[in-house]
């Protein structure tokens, strides 16, 4: 059930759209035992998420409310889940059920927005895409399944009363949205600067409460997601081979005679 | 069998401090070292994290006073900065006498404050003429005016300049025999002068100083146990925070592991990456089989010590020995295997080997400590 | 009624057709001999028409035009409604849109509202056995994934700088449509539009980039990066260390977490060259190093590297390239 605005100045309900993903970026994850990078436990809180996570605490500790965490996933993404209450969301909702395995973004969307009708929200927020499959559909995929109107890639967000306010960052500026809740917003990396989730927050994620909702309890039609439901599918897949090293200049006289050299290569190839 | 698996909570407490010292202190562990000062901005990041909170159990705003949780916390620290373990670890240190021993009345009324980081404690004990040979202080304390005067001088104390409260330890004399006491003392006061702040070898961002109590006065709330049970305070406090100490020496090992391992792999000398020689190989395996066979043994000490079962003296005693052991041989190591490289300070592996070094003597000299280790056994007869 | 052709939904910037959107249309005019059909173009917002000329010269035959009030600035709801008109009115066989923020939103509410499938970002465009088979590159570009979509209409959105945009003369015949505007997407207003970096080439569509990392210092030497970026009339991109720095915004940061570029030629000065940052421009066709220190990684995959010093380099070279660009 989606829930309208009320009073003036009154306290927003948001729900996060969260993923665990797996780790690409060097240095994080810590194995426990020795601490040594651990290649194998290799699943984080997807880092755009996070913005989003963070945005929709700064509301409530601006007005109040509250923030669920919804994440379509298996039981081991819990962990991501986790985090986020760690930060300091107040509930989460997992979407549990292996029809789900093999879900494109469209169909995970899909499995999202019937959970997300079972909740009262005044605003859905995402990060704008996961680090992985790189898709960024599923915000505008959720605007257009709740038939609410969507605001994305935001490097500003703010509420007075009943309104959203929202910056959706361009390449030259931006543009100020205006817009009455409840709506979906992506949130642009670099919105804001994730908190780390304290010592306290960690201890106390397990006590919040965490609700597994299956397939069939928000009423998914099995033959919409999955690889079944899915409306791309992919044919092949390669590595790319590692570019190599080409020429080095070190020893060459005075910068200037470096730079000219350099300019020659610029030249030949045809590049400037 | 003790079961050392960490829980949940513990593993992502030891992932969030890691990720912050990574992110935030890494960058400026030089500057922490040279300006030589309390780093006041790694304490406030610690604060806003709730940090603090592993100093005292929950029931009074901390967390849930596991000794493993503690150590996995400053093991993270130390792991990137030892100096900045030191600020964690010495408010444990001075929190651990309340905890153990406070009244119900001054647990409420301090450890709150402590776990929050709102006031720093530290632990004054060691003097001039007494080091090892606790007994041998000489700071007196006397009844006066429904509290006590106490005079003395302290030195070697990890920052007492920053401190709001330090622990100190003083002999009241009862009918003609001098029994040690501990007095919670607020520094605030015109009795309290630190009047030193040593220049180190190491461990540089944690100010040591030498104070002196100069009728320095603490009202009778202040006193913590009864009046004699000093000695029996700091033996069971240093039995706890030793253990805490070698998972700051640990931390040490590991760090310096983790900058030389990722500079063997990268440096080429001769056509191959330093990690493929055998002499490299040699070291590293050694560095590593010692950090490791620390590790369980501090891990061990501290489930013991949590359980309240085992061999708690002898296993805090070899995790205290055995992890500052490896923090130097192993900070050694790798400066040695850095070559050149190793010598410089900007390549940071030079920092913790002098900052090792005083691990092997605080907290109770090796030499002690392979003493008790000894003495425990023969005395299982 | 079966679909046919090929249907591009137009982009525009600084008062034109962007590149990207020019690249579509050359693309579709290769494409068609296999999707049969025509190529046709959809002009969102107002005054759009004026777009159609240029669009008929890179190849559309037709350009569906929905010139409204409700579309003078992007907003997510009125411009899917728009580019529904348009769809409905061509019904191709396929729909392109560049793979820019606006691009991508259009394109999963149309396929949303479909049910059609749509695959991001891509770089190659081919007959497959039956539909269309399209590679897009993931996990930071190390893989390329090869899709297809499955079902009667198939929608791509498009890297910039992927396919080569060539004029071949023609004229698009301008079909006027009208919208229905949803009233959800309407309930956003525009208060505002801030034009802080008019006039600002993008990152995405840019022939040549030059990059300023962590080796340039401070805000104020990253002067030297703009002024080569000047003379080369490149865009201009940071590594994150120089974002983080809060030395330049996160508009400019190319890595993983930032932009991804492919342009025929990019700079990279005082950038070491991580994986993160290798993940935002390793498919740019030629790759310039400039770093003092010889170990950076940058050099295993830079097509051309000096070891130096750039702040007397890229004086040097903006200097050398302004005197020889002088003389021809």
């Amino acid at each position: 059930m989606i829930c309208s605005h009320k009073d003036k100045g009154a306290y927003v309900n948001t729900v996060v759209c969260v993923k665990q993903v797996v780790d690409t970026e060097a240095e994080k994850r810590l194995r426990p035992g020795d601490w040594q990078l651990d290649r194998t436990v290799e699943n984080i809180l997807n880092p755009y998420d996070e913005y989003a996570v963070e945005a929709a605490i700064q509301l409530k500790e601006e007005f109040g409310g509250e923030v669920t965490v919804l994440c379509m996933g298996p039981e081991a993404a819990q962990d991501a889940v986790r985090k986020a209450l760690a930060m300091g969301a107040d509930k989460a909702v997992m979407v549990t059920d292996s029809a789900l395995e093999g879900s494109d973004a469209q169909g995970t969307a899909y499995a999202l927005s019937l959970a997300l009708k079972t909740l009262e929200f005044d605003l859905v927020l995402c990060g704008t895409m996961s680090t992985d499959a790189q898709t960024g559909l599923v915000p505008a995929a959720l605007a257009e399944l709740l038939d609410l109107p969507m605001m994305g890639n935001a490097s500003r967000l703010g509420a007075e009363g009943d309104t959203l306010k929202v910056n959706r960052q361009t390449d030259e500026g931006y543009i100020a949205y205006e817009c009455p809740m409840p709506a979906v917003v992506a949130v642009a990396k670099g919105i804001n600067e994730p908190r780390y989730p304290s010592l306290k927050g960690i201890m106390g994620a397990k006590k919040k409460p965490l609700t597994t909702l299956s397939g069939a309890d928000i009423g998914i039609d099995p033959a919409a997601v999955g690889s079944a439901g899915a409306r791309t599918r992919v044919l092949a897949a390669s590595q790319v081979p590692p570019r190599t090293a080409g020429e080095r200049l070190t020893d060459y006289g005075t910068p200037a005679e470096g730079a000219a050299k350099l300019a020659d290569f610029l030249f030949d190839a045809k590049v400037v | 069998m003790i079961d050392l698996t960490l829980s949940e909570e513990q593993l992502s407490i030891a992932q969030m401090v890691r990720e912050l010292m990574v992110e935030q202190v890494r960058p400026r562990t030089q500057e922490i070292d040279e300006l030589a000062e309390f780093p006041a901005w790694v304490a406030e990041l610690f604060r806003g994290l709730d940090l603090f909170a592993v100093a005292a159990p929950d029931a009074y705003g901390g967390i849930d006073g596991s000794l493993i949780t503690l150590c996995v916390v400053v093991e993270q620290i130390a792991r990137v900065s030892p100096a900045c373990s030191m600020i964690v670890g010495v408010q444990s240190l001075g929190a651990t006498p309340i905890t153990l021993f406070g009244s119900a009345e001054q647990k409420k009324n301090w450890l709150p404050a402590i776990a929050a980081g709102k006031k720093m404690v530290a632990f004054g004990l060691t003097e001039p003429d007494a080091g090892s040979d606790v007994k041998a202080m000489s700071t007196r304390a006397v009844k006066a005016d429904s509290g006590w005067r106490l005079n003395g001088r302290k030195c070697f104390i990890s920052h007492a300049n920053i401190a709001d409260m330090v622990v100190c330890f003083a002999k009241v004399n009862v009918g003609g025999r001098d029994q040690i006491t501990a007095f919670l003392v607020e520094t605030d006061q015109p009795g309290f002068v630190v009047d030193k702040v040593e220049h180190k070898m190491g461990l540089r961002g944690s100010p040591t100083c030498s104070f002196v109590l100069e009728d320095a006065w603490v009202p009778q709330e202040n006193l913590l146990g009864e009046v004699g049970h000093g000695l029996e305070i700091l033996l069971a406090t240093l039995h706890r925070s030793r253990i805490v100490s070698a998972s700051q020496s640990l931390g040490v090992a590991r760090g310096a592991l983790d900058l030389s391992v990722a500079y063997v792999k990268e440096r080429e000398q001769f056509g191959r990456p330093l990690a493929k020689m055998q002499a490299v190989q040699m070291i590293v395996g050694s560095m590593v089989a010692q950090t490791e066979a620390a590790g369980c043994v501090v891990y061990s000490a501290a489930a013991m010590y949590d359980a309240g079962s085992g061999s708690i003296e002898r296993f805090s005693a070899m995790a205290k020995l055995l992890a500052s052991e490896a923090a130097m041989d192993v900070s050694t190591s790798a400066v040695q295997i850095m070559g050149g490289y190793g010598y410089m300070v900007e390549y940071g592996v030079e920092q913790f080997m002098r900052d090792a070094k005083v691990f092997q003597i605080f907290e109770g000299a090796n030499e002690l400590h392979r003493m008790a280790i000894a003495r425990d056994l023969f005395a299982q007869g | 009624m079966s679909r046919s052709g090929i249907l591009i939904i137009g982009e525009v910037r600084g008062g034109k057709l962007t590149g990207a959107t020019l690249e579509c249309i050359s693309e579709a005019g290769r494409l068609v001999a296999t999707v049969g059909g025509e190529v046709s173009v959809g002009l969102l917002g107002e005054g759009a028409t004026a777009f159609a000329a240029a669009a008929g010269s890179y190849g559309a035959s037709t350009a569906y035009v929905v010139d409204a009030a409700e579309l003078a600035v992007f907003r997510s709801g009125p411009y899917t409604d728009a580019a529904m008109a348009c769809i409905g009115a061509a019904d191709p066989q396929v729909l392109l849109l560049p793979n820019s923020a606006d691009g991508r939103e259009i394109a999963t509410r149309c396929a949303a509202r479909l049910g059609a499938g749509v695959v991001n970002d891509v770089t190659v465009l081919q007959p497959g056995d039956a539909n269309l088979r399209a590679t897009h590159p993931c996990f930071g570009g190390s893989v390329l994934a090869d899709k297809e979509c499955l079902g009667d209409l198939q929608i791509f959105t498009v890297r910039p700088n992927s396919f080569a945009r060539v004029e071949v003369g023609g004229e698009a015949t301008v079909v006027p449509l009208t919208a229905d505007f949803a009233p959800s997407g309407m309930r956003v207003r525009v208060v505002d539009v801030v034009s802080e970096r008019a006039g600002v080439l993008s990152l995405e569509e840019a022939a040549v980039i030059v990059s300023g990392g962590r080796g340039v210092g401070s805000p104020e030497n990253f002067a030297v990066v703009e002024a080569l970026a000047a003379v080369l009339g490149a865009a201009v991109g940071a590594s994150r260390a120089v974002v983080d720095a809060g030395w330049r915004p996160s508009t400019y940061q190319v890595g993983q977490t930032g932009k991804t570029v492919s342009p025929t030629l990019y700079i990279a000065c005082g950038i070491s060259g991580s994986i993160q940052h290798k993940a935002g421009m390793q498919t740019s066709d030629v790759i310039v190093a400039i770093n003092k220190d010889p170990e950076a990684p940058i050099f295993n995959f830079a097509t051309f590297g000096i070891v130096g010093d750039l702040h007397q380099i890229v004086p040097a070279l903006t200097e050398e390239i302004r005197r020889r660009k002088a003389v021809t």
